[in-house]
């Protein structure tokens, strides 16, 4: 605990496959209520750089550290087993695709973790739910399937079961992704609703527009490096290497 | 000498009763078999290797021997080393162990195939990967497989018969014995047929409730 002075802190990250590095030598300081984005080609490293955070994908070199603990330690596999899923509770993710349990209503996606790792009663976690579920606006599909809910819908549990654990920190890799264009509004609303209450977010997104609107801060990576790292001010208005301007130029025709 | 049914309404009784063990039987080997296939298929995809290995071993012998000769040796034989079930139970254990291998063989499949997201989302939430399977995989796995475990189900009532070798009176022992006393076969097998063919009637229909119940949860 030598450095406490960042509230999510990565250093050095490097991730190899074989002799393919996908993370070359990373660091990034997030401080408590920041919200970054990370925007990139794909391949450039983005999303493995923020599953190596929850340790989805495990770093070969550096280190990552949330208030003060370190996330990967090195320590024997049944001590870091609890380890890790202790740390998990306190970092929220959502997925491009989702992934709600499709066996669960939106209501038991969302009270499921925290029945059986914090020992929620059965009413506690009701309460819980309609809470989470009603600041998604997703009140009044409680008792819905996700096979019932539209992409736009399923985010939004998913979100809810994310922030159903109370965590410290929120991860969204590439959350509106995979979704017909008319339903991104309404899940980036509700993460600009987390932006208000000072969420630490970490987003990994293709969409400038909104992640110019809510960051703090923008990382520009390309081929595992982080090329470029900014307001979003100045990263997308004036970008000081040609290879944030190109991805951008292009990014920015493509879109439409 | 026609057929003449008019013998077996004196031997309904046991004709019934026999109907009652092979239910009480196939329904108790059916639930081994379906608990048995999840621990298995678990143990065949995670467990560490030590135990992996003796375990693929017993996944052999229930596999590539038949069925009579493993109820032999879990009744005959295991009286040997001093443990000595009553038969019915020596029936159970042999069917639904011999039916949860065949189990095991399609969880694990469905296993395999649901989706990897599945498996980060609940670690995501920070379960450890037992409670991921319990809670998240496996119940998705065994939707998936209940129509083809249903199958193996019928398969195994059929084969239910085959414990009257070891003396439990099931519907097949309790036929040979009414025809023991009326030299009737042909009439007594026909009954016993009907009467599995209902039970088989019944256990679709059941089947046919629980994949019902699953569709609505899709």
């Amino acid at each position: 605990m030598s450095d406490k002075s960042h509230f999510v802190e990565i250093r050095h990250a490097q991730k190899s496959y074989g002799p393919l590095e996908v993370l070359k030598d990373i660091s990034l300081n997030v401080e408590r209520g920041q919200i970054v984005a990370i925007i990139g080609p794909s391949g450039s490293g983005k999303s493995t750089l923020l599953r190596a955070i929850n340790e989805l994908d495990s770093l070969t070199g550096g280190e990552v550290w949330l208030d003060g603990v370190q996330v990967n330690k090195d320590m024997p596999h049944r001590q870091y087993e609890k380890h890790i899923n202790q740390m998990r509770q306190h970092i929220g993710m959502v997925f491009q695709h989702f992934n709600l349990f499709p066996h669960m209503t939106a209501r038991e996606n969302v009270t499921m973790a925290p029945m059986l790792l914090k020992g929620l009663s059965k009413t506690e976690a009701d309460t819980l739910a309609e809470e989470q579920l009603d600041k998604v606006g997703m009140l009044d599909r409680i008792d819905y399937y996700p096979s019932r809910l539209s992409g736009g819908q399923k985010q939004r549990v998913a979100i809810a079961r994310a922030l159903a654990m109370k965590p410290k920190l929120m991860l969204f890799d590439e959350a509106t992704s995979a979704l017909d264009p008319e339903l991104v509004d309404e899940v980036n609303m509700v993460m600009k609703t987390l932006a208000e209450e000072h969420m630490t977010m970490i987003i990994v997104t293709h969409e400038m527009d909104f992640a110019a609107s809510v960051c703090d801060r923008v990382l520009f990576m390309d081929q595992g490096v982080v090329v470029e790292e900014g307001p979003p001010s100045v990263v997308f208005k004036n970008p000081t290497k040609d290879r944030t301007r190109e991805f951008l130029r292009k990014h920015l025709a493509g879109a439409n | 000498m026609g057929l003449d049914f008019t013998v077996v309404p004196g031997h309904l009784d046991i004709i019934l009763l026999g109907c009652a063990w092979t239910i009480g039987i196939a329904l108790a080997a059916a639930l081994l078999s379906f608990f048995g296939g999840i621990v298995f298929a678990v143990i065949a995809l995670y467990a560490p290797w030590i135990i992996r290995q003796p375990f693929r071993l017993l996944e052999w012998v229930f596999m590539g021997t038949p069925l009579l000769l493993q109820l032999f040796l879990i009744y005959f034989g295991l009286v040997q080393i001093g443990i000595d079930l009553p038969a019915f139970v020596a029936g159970i254990i042999g069917l639904g162990l011999h039916f949860a291998v065949y189990n095991s063989e399609l969880i694990q499949t469905a296993i395999l195939s649901v989706d990897k997201g599945q498996m980060e989302a609940a670690r995501t939430v920070g379960l450890s990967r037992g409670q991921a399977l319990r809670k998240v995989v496996i119940p998705q796995a065994v939707r998936d497989v209940i129509p083809p475990i249903g199958n193996n189900m019928i398969a195994l009532l059929k084969d239910s018969a085959l414990v009257s070798v070891i003396g439990v009176s099931e519907l097949t022992l309790s036929a040979q014995r009414a025809i023991g006393a009326t030299y009737r076969p042909f009439e007594f097998y026909l009954v016993a047929a009907l009467f599995y063919y209902v039970i088989n009637l019944g256990m679709e229909a059941v089947q046919r409730r629980i994949e019902r119940r699953i569709a609505i949860s899709r």
